[in-house]
């Protein structure tokens, strides 16, 4: 599904360069639940970015489903998110004047899918995250654990092939956190590919595969035995 | 491109801050109302002006002699120079391009001494001698009997039309004066119409002190023989007064034995010009409106841009988190570019609205009290109105441009990183 092969990046501030990524090269087949680790500065975040094509590599290739992803305009950019990633932040970045049909609905916007489909499939999803019954809410009204939720189902609202997260529970409590992690978990299970950047050790636990960077190296890269986050709810 | 989805969107944006959207909107529905209404008011006081000169044929000119500045075949300067009836006939004979020219005569007049008696009552008026034609050069309502005919200018009949405000001096109320006499310096004429100044505006007052008496009567019973006093001149429609003035007045200077090159013998007042001056400072009054409104405009297109500025930087994070959903750089600009234009044209529109009604409310207090001097029937050229809203759009366009390409010149993950 995804495919990279000595990506790298560098910011540049003034006289200084800052080498984030030193040649990465990492794969992820169709199905898998991969967790992204490493402190702050190990360019985790920024890995994810270029995952994303919110960010532009400077060296490597980038494959994703079988698509190469090389000097993108943003509008291609545009239209390869929508059609073939969900987001996932640690913000939630829900539009806050936009009750939660319409915040799950708005990728669907984005595909000029017709409006009454749009609101179906968006329900749909609510249903499936658990908050039908807050359909009509606007973000300040629903708890972090319920944005984030509204969040998984706008992600998933448009099907994509993958989806990323970056520290999807960052801003919650331990309980919310791993009810959280179940959700994403059973949407693991209907067979959909998922990214999680993390520094969490018991989020990562919960994931298929665990992969280390450290200083803009994969220093480690291994399968995990998945723990159960229904285990801890 | 406007669907429903879209206007949703529009409408909870620009209700996400409603004030501000509020104050931003002030702004250019002030601009177009200070437009309408100036433009407005210099309609109405184009058309109160214009009235003035409604009761006269504006191709006039009038003509009098003054003394010589230079002396000629052997006569010496400071020579008074008088026209004569003979003239008259010798300008309609050689210029054809005059419609009417009226020899006239003139004495008393404002704040003159009484000069007019009925009975024991006096008065001081103005007592004009004057051709049947003087009244297609000065319009007059005749309100009672007739005006002057040339019967009256070849038997030199003693008939006189006079004003109504002579009336009232002269008669009591509810007193036929038609077919009465009255005395005019000691010599009797007989009142055979009464008129009025049709336009109740400026100088009517002096208007209505007047008497007309044929011009050879006039002669005749103040010994004035062939002399005039001055002409008034009218030329046709096709022909402007100011073209052939210097035509005229170069025949009366031959006629009256003046040098061609002395210009101060011959005194005249060209109305034509003068109308042309008046409309030329409205023309300016005009385009002064047209400017300071387009300026006031261009401040609320400004504060419109300003804000749109502030917006896009405000909801940063938004686009981004649009990006990333798959939102593509023209949608974002298409979005804040219509935010900007129905913001521009909702508040131009209601500018519009909100000037029409003072408008008419002008319009209806002036019906209702009466007309007010120098001001009537303030209007806008509904053309106007339709340029102005063109001009509201693309300055709505123009506004949203900027912050529209802002929006997109980020990065996402830039973009995304905003708070």
């Amino acid at each position: 599904m995804i495919e990279i092969t000595n990506l790298q990046k560098s910011y540049v501030t003034g006289n200084t360069s800052l080498h984030v990524l030193k040649g990465i090269d990492f794969s992820v087949k169709e199905g898998e639940l991969v967790s992204i680790m490493g402190s702050s500065g190990s360019g985790k975040s920024t890995l994810l970015n270029i995952l994303g094509m919110l960010d532009e590599a400077d060296q490597g290739t980038y494959m994703l489903d079988n698509t190469p992803i090389k000097n993108l305009n943003e509008k291609i950019a545009a239209q390869y998110r929508n059609k073939f990633l969900g987001f996932i932040f640690q913000s939630f970045n829900l539009i806050n004047y936009k009750t939660a049909v319409d915040n799950v609905a708005l990728p669907l916007y984005y595909q000029k899918v017709g409006r009454k489909e749009r609101d179906e499939k968006a329900m749909h999803y609510l249903e499936k995250v658990g908050l039908a019954d807050w359909a009509n809410h606007l973000p300040n009204q629903l708890s972090g654990g319920q944005k984030q939720r509204v969040a998984i189902a706008r992600a998933l609202a448009s099907d994509p092939k993958v989806l990323l997260a970056d520290e999807p529970t960052g801003a919650l409590d331990t309980k919310t956190s791993y009810e959280v992690m179940e959700l994403i978990q059973g949407i693991n299970e209907e067979g959909r590919t998922i990214l999680i950047v993390t520094h969490e050790p018991d989020i990562a636990e919960m994931t298929k595969r665990v992969v280390n960077l450290k200083d803009g190296r994969i220093i480690d890269d291994r399968l995990v035995n998945q723990i159960k986050a229904s285990a801890h709810v | 491109m406007f669907n429903r989805d879209r206007w949703i969107e529009i409408i909870e944006a620009l209700n996400a801050n409603k004030l501000r959207t509020l104050l931003t909107a002030f702004g250019v529905f002030w601009g177009i109302f200070i437009l309408v209404a100036l433009l407005a008011l210099t309609n109405g006081l184009r058309n109160g002006a214009t009235a003035n000169f409604a009761n006269s044929a504006t191709n006039s000119m009038f003509m009098w002699g003054q003394s010589t500045s230079v002396p000629y075949k052997g006569m010496n300067k400071g020579r008074r120079v008088q026209f004569k009836l003979a003239d008259v006939e010798v300008l309609k004979e050689k210029m054809p391009s005059l419609k009417y020219v009226s020899p006239r005569q003139q004495l008393g007049g404002y704040q003159g001494a009484n000069n007019v008696t009925r009975d024991e009552k006096t008065g001081a008026f103005q007592v004009n001698g004057d051709y049947p034609e003087y009244i297609y050069q000065q319009y007059m309502d005749i309100v009672k009997g007739r005006w002057l005919n040339y019967s009256d200018i070849q038997k030199e009949m003693k008939s006189a039309v006079i004003g109504t405000d002579v009336v009232k001096s002269l008669y009591d109320i509810g007193e036929e004066p038609i077919g009465t006499y009255i005395k005019l310096q000691g010599v009797n004429f007989k009142v055979v119409g009464v008129f009025e100044n049709p336009n109740t505006q400026g100088d009517s007052e002096e208007e209505a002190n007047t008497i007309f008496i044929p011009f050879t009567s006039f002669a005749k019973a103040f010994n004035t023989a062939d002399n005039v006093q001055w002409m008034a001149i009218t030329a046709h429609d096709d022909v402007s007064i100011t073209d052939v003035k210097e035509q005229v007045l170069s025949i009366m200077r031959e006629q009256r034995s003046v040098h061609p090159d002395d210009k101060r013998a011959i005194g005249n007042f060209d109305r034509a010009e003068l109308f042309a001056k008046f409309t030329g400072l409205f023309d300016i009054l005009s385009f002064v409106g047209y400017f300071v409104g387009a300026l006031v405009l261009l401040s609320g297109g400004i504060g419109i841009s300003n804000i749109m500025l502030i917006v896009v930087k405000e909801r940063t994070n938004e686009i981004g988190v649009r990006r990333a959903l798959g939102a593509t750089p023209w949608a974002i600009k298409s979005q804040i570019l219509q935010e900007s234009i129905v913001l521009t044209l909702i508040s131009g529109l209601a500018g519009i609205a909100f000037s029409a009604g003072l408008i008419w409310f002008m319009n209806y207090f002036l019906d209702n009290n009466g007309p007010v001097e120098n001001f009537a029937n303030p209007s806008v050229n509904i053309v106007v109105v339709v340029i102005a809203l063109i001009i509201l759009s693309i300055a709505g366009l123009l506004a949203g441009f900027i912050p529209a390409s802002r929006a997109t010149t980020m990065k996402p993950v830039d973009a995304l990183r905003t708070e």
